[in-house]
C-alpha cells in the first residue's frame, strides 16, 4: 500500500510538475531568444543595408567637437577620450549636486518637524511646490529664464559677499590653487591622514573595552587639523593660494568658474532632489520612537550623545534605502544636461553619434555606462545597508 | 452646552476637558516665539516671505499675461484643426460623464473628485471667455450631472458597477481613437506629433494602462519559483530602471527602425509611446511586487488549502488584494510618468513645454519667458498637486498600512 503511494512512477511525465516546469522554462527561453534573435537579425539586414558593420574603432578617430568644460580636452582628441570626458563630467555633476541636495533635503527635513509654525509651513510650500512641477520645466527656468534672460551681462555683473559674481555668463567664485610649494605640503597631508586614521582606531578600541560612548572622529580631526596647520609653516612659501574674479576688459579672470548650464542644472537637480529628500529625512526621524529619546535622557546621555547613539542608527536604517534611490535618481535625471547645453556623457555621447552616424555603438555605451554607475552605487548601498542592519538585535 | 453632549459623562457634575482653543497672543508665544532662537527663525522666514511675495506681486502686476489668452488653443492643443476641436470636447464629456456616473454609483471621494470637476469648469465658464467656449466648458459640468443622475439610478442594478468598469476601461481606446480619426468614418487627424498638452496627458495615460498589465507580469515573473522566467524579468526591471528615460527615448527615435523589419516604420508618436510604456512597465512591476509582498503567506495556504491551484490563488486571492494596496503607488507612479512626458521634446514632439518654445520664437512674444514658465509649471503644479491630495485620500479610505 504504502509502496504504491510513494511510487512517482504511477505519475506520466506530461502531468509530472518537475517535467512541467523545466518545460515551461525551456518553452519561455526559446521565445525570448526567438525574439532577441529577430531583433538582431533585423538590426544586421538594415545595417548591411545602410553598409555599415558594429565596430567599436571610430572611438580612436578625431573627435572634432569643443567641449567647453570638464577635464583638459581639444578638438584634436579622439572619440573615446570625449566620451571619458563626458563621463567625468556627469560624475561631477552627480557628485556635487548629492552633497548639495542633501545639505538642502536635511535643513528642509529638520525645518518641517520644527516646533516653529512658520519655518514648518515655509518648509512644507517649498516641498510641495517642487515635487510637482516636472524637472525640465523647473531646469529650463534656472537655464533659460534665470540665467541667460535675468542675470545682468559681465559688465553689471551682481556682486555677492565673497565676491561672488553672478552674470549672463556664468557664476565666478573665489578659490583656492595649489601654488608651487604645493607638492611639499603634499605629505603632511599623507602623514597627517594616517596619523589620524590610527588616532581613530585606537580611540575607538579604547571606548568600546571601556563601554564608554565618545567621539573618536574629533580627535581624528584635530590630529589632521594639527599636523596640516604645523606642515603650513614648515613648508616654505604658502602651498595653496586664494585667487579672486576681477573684472578685466572683456571678462573675469581668476577665480572657479561654473558655466550656466553647469550652474543652472546644479541649481535646478539639487533643488528638485533636495524636495525629496527632505521627505525621506523627516519620515526617518518620525520613525524613531519619542520613546527611544525619552529612554536614553532617563539612562542619563548627554543630548549629542542621544542623537548619535540612539536617534540616528535607527533614523539611518529607514533613511539610507530610499535616500540611495533618490541618489541614483538625481545621476540619472543629470542627463537632461543635453537639452540645457551641458556636457555630461549623454550629450557628448549624441554628438559624437552625430558626427559618426554610429547609433547601435553609442546607445550601448551610453546605456553600459549609466548601468555601471547605478550598479556601482547600488552595490555601495547594499554594503551599507548590511552594516547597519547588524545593529539589529 | 446642550443635553445630548453631556449625557455622555458618567458623573454629569464632570464637565468635559477645556475647549483647544487658545488665545492668539498665547497662540503666537507657543508656536512663534517660545525661544530666542525661534524668535530669530520667526523674523528671518518673515522677512524672505515678503520678499519673494512682494517680489512675486511686482513681477506679476507687470508681467505681459496676455501672452496666454492669445495662445491657448495652441499651448493646450497644439496644431490640432478648429473645425475638429469638438472631439477634444467630446472627450472630455465623456470622461466627465463616467466621472459623474462613479460618483453617483459609488459617492465619497469619486463625488467629491466630480463635484470639483464640474464647478471648476463652472467657475472657468465665468472667466472671459469668447462665448463658445464658455458654452463648450458648461457643458462638461452637464455631462458630470447626467452621468451623476444615470450613475445614481442605476445604483442598486447588479450589471451596473460591471458596465462602469468595462466603460472606463473601453473610454481610453475610444478617446484615443476618436481623437486621432478611423479612416473613413472620421477623417484621421495630420500632425499628431503636434498636440500640445494633450499629448503630455495622452502619453501618461497610455504610459500607465498599458505598462499596468505588463507589470503585473513582469512582477508575478520576478517573484516566480522558476529561475529562467525569474532571471528574464528581474534583468529587464533592472535594466529599465538603470538608464534614464532620455537614453531610451534616444533609442527609440534612431535605433527602433533599426531592430525592426524595413516594412515596419511606426510613426515618432506611436514610438514615443511604446517607450514610454516599456519605462514606466519596469517601475510597475517594482510596485506591484510591493504590493504582493504584503500579502501574508497564510492567503496562500489557506487558498491552496480550499483546493485552488497556484494560477487561480494568483488571479483570485492574491492580486486582488495586492493591487488594491497598490492603488496610491499606482497614483503616484501616474504623477510622475505625466511630469516626465515633458520630455517628449527631446525627440521633436510638440508637446507643452516643447511648443512653448515656438511660441518664444515668435517677435509679438518676445521676453515672455518668465509668463510661459509660469503658466506651465501652474498648469502642472495643479494637476500634480489634486493627483497627490486623491492618492493620499485612497491611502486613508484603503487603510494602507494600518493593518
Amino acid at each position: 500500500m504504502s509502496r504504491k503511494v510513494s511510487s512517482s512512477h504511477s505519475v506520466p511525465f506530461w502531468r509530472d510538475v518537475r517535467v512541467l516546469r523545466v518545460i515551461g522554462q525551456i518553452a519561455f527561453l526559446v521565445i525570448i531568444a526567438t525574439g532577441i534573435w529577430w531583433l538582431l537579425n533585423n538590426l544586421r539586414v538594415n545595417l548591411r543595408a545602410c553598409g555599415l558593420k558594429i565596430s567599436f574603432s571610430f572611438l580612436r578617430n578625431t573627435a572634432g567637437f569643443p567641449i567647453s568644460e570638464g577635464l583638459p580636452y581639444s578638438p584634436t582628441d579622439v572619440n573615446g577620450y570625449a566620451f571619458w570626458v563626458g563621463i567625468v563630467n556627469t560624475i561631477r555633476i552627480s557628485v556635487i549636486g548629492i552633497v548639495l541636495a542633501t545639505i538642502i533635503g536635511t535643513v528642509i527635513g529638520i525645518a518641517r518637524l520644527s516646533n516653529n509654525w512658520l519655518v514648518k509651513k515655509l518648509a512644507g510650500l517649498y516641498v510641495e511646490v517642487v515635487r510637482n512641477i516636472p524637472l525640465l520645466v523647473q531646469l529650463f527656468f534656472w537655464y533659460f529664464a534665470v540665467m541667460l534672460t535675468a542675470l545682468p551681462m559681465v559688465k553689471n555683473s551682481i556682486k555677492l559677499p565673497g565676491p561672488i559674481y553672478l552674470t549672463r555668463r556664468g557664476v565666478y567664485l573665489p578659490w583656492v590653487a595649489p601654488t608651487g610649494s604645493f607638492g611639499g605640503w603634499m605629505w603632511y597631508i599623507i602623514i597627517g591622514l594616517v596619523l589620524a586614521i590610527a588616532v581613530y582606531v585606537f580611540r575607538r578600541a579604547y571606548l568600546r573595552r571601556a563601554e564608554r560612548p565618545g567621539f573618536p572622529l574629533i580627535w581624528a580631526g584635530l590630529v589632521l587639523i594639527l599636523v596640516l596647520g604645523a606642515g603650513w609653516f614648515l613648508t616654505s612659501g604658502n602651498p595653496l593660494a586664494l585667487t579672486i574674479p576681477v573684472l578685466k576688459r572683456f571678462n573675469f579672470e581668476g577665480g572657479l568658474w561654473l558655466s550656466t548650464s553647469f550652474t543652472s542644472l546644479l541649481v535646478g537637480l539639487s533643488v528638485y532632489t533636495g524636495a525629496f529628500i527632505a521627505e525621506i529625512v523627516r519620515a526617518g526621524i518620525l520613525a524613531v520612537s519619542r520613546g527611544q529619546t525619552e529612554a536614553a535622557r532617563a539612562v542619563g546621555l548627554k543630548k549629542a550623545h542621544v542623537l548619535r547613539l540612539v536617534v540616528l542608527p535607527q533614523a539611518l536604517r529607514v533613511i539610507i534605502p530610499p535616500l540611495a534611490s533618490q541618489y541614483l535618481n538625481l545621476t540619472k535625471n543629470s542627463s537632461l544636461a543635453i537639452l540645457i547645453g551641458y556636457y555630461d556623457l549623454m550629450n557628448v555621447g549624441t554628438t559624437i553619434f552625430n558626427q559618426t552616424g554610429r547609433a547601435v555603438e553609442m546607445i550601448l555605451l551610453i546605456m553600459a555606462s549609466y548601468l555601471t554607475m547605478s550598479l556601482l552605487t547600488s552595490l555601495l548601498m547594499n554594503y551599507y545597508n548590511r552594516r547597519m542592519k547588524l545593529v539589529e538585535r | 452646552m446642550d443635553e445630548n453632549q453631556l449625557a455622555g459623562y458618567a458623573d454629569k457634575n464632570q464637565l468635559p476637558p477645556p475647549s483647544e482653543r487658545i488665545p492668539a497672543i498665547r497662540w503666537l508665544k507657543q508656536n512663534l516665539f517660545s525661544s530666542w532662537f525661534n524668535a530669530i527663525l520667526t523674523i528671518v522666514s518673515t522677512v524672505l516671505i515678503m520678499t519673494i511675495v512682494f517680489g512675486l506681486l511686482r513681477w506679476a502686476l507687470e508681467a505681459r499675461w496676455e501672452v496666454i489668452p492669445a495662445n491657448l488653443k495652441l499651448l493646450l492643443v497644439g496644431t490640432y484643426p478648429v473645425e475638429h476641436l469638438w472631439r477634444v470636447w467630446a472627450t472630455v464629456y465623456l470622461i466627465a460623464f463616467l466621472l459623474g456616473f462613479s460618483s453617483g454609483a459609488h459617492g465619497g471621494l469619486m463625488r467629491r473628485v466630480s463635484t470639483t470637476a464640474a464647478l471648476v469648469s463652472v467657475v472657468l465658464a465665468v472667466l472671459p471667455f469668447p462665448w463658445g467656449t464658455r458654452g463648450w466648458l458648461l457643458g462638461i459640468a452637464v455631462a458630470a450631472v447626467a452621468g451623476f443622475g444615470l450613475g445614481y439610478l442605476g445604483k442598486g442594478i447588479r450589471w451596473c458597477k460591471r458596465l462602469e468598469i468595462a466603460s472606463w476601461i473601453l473610454s481610453f481606446p475610444i478617446s484615443l481613437i476618436f481623437l486621432n480619426g478611423v479612416g473613413g468614418i472620421l477623417p484621421v487627424i495630420k500632425g499628431r506629433t503636434m498636440w500640445g498638452f494633450m499629448l503630455n496627458l495622452i502619453g501618461a495615460v497610455v504610459g500607465i494602462g498599458l505598462s499596468f498589465p505588463v507589470g503585473v507580469l513582469l512582477a508575478l515573473g520576478r517573484r516566480s519559483k522558476l529561475p529562467a522566467i525569474r532571471l528574464v524579468c528581474t534583468a529587464y526591471i533592472e535594466i529599465i530602471r538603470g538608464v534614464p528615460l532620455i537614453s531610451l527615448l534616444f533609442m527609440a527615435s534612431i535605433m527602433l527602425q533599426l531592430l525592426l523589419p524595413a516594412s515596419v516604420r511606426p510613426d515618432l508618436l506611436i514610438r514615443a509611446m511604446l517607450t514610454i510604456t516599456a519605462f514606466s512597465a519596469a517601475y510597475m512591476a517594482e510596485n506591484v511586487r510591493g504590493g504582493l509582498q504584503a500579502i501574508p503567506q497564510g492567503q496562500y495556504e489557506a487558498a491552496y488549502a480550499v483546493g485552488l491551484n497556484r494560477a487561480l490563488t494568483t488571479i483570485l486571492i492574491i492580486l486582488p488584494q495586492a493591487l488594491r494596496i497598490v492603488i496610491p503607488a499606482i497614483v503616484g507612479q501616474f504623477i510622475a510618468l505625466f511630469m516626465d512626458t515633458t520630455l517628449f521634446g527631446f525627440i521633436a514632439i510638440l508637446e507643452l513645454l516643447n511648443i512653448t518654445r515656438s511660441i518664444m520664437g515668435n517677435l509679438e512674444w518676445r521676453g515672455t519667458i518668465f509668463e510661459l514658465y509660469a503658466f506651465i509649471g501652474i498648469v502642472f503644479w495643479i494637476l500634480c498637486y489634486s493627483m497627490s491630495y486623491v492618492s493620499r485620500r485612497i491611502e486613508k479610505t484603503l487603510g494602507v498600512g494600518e493593518r
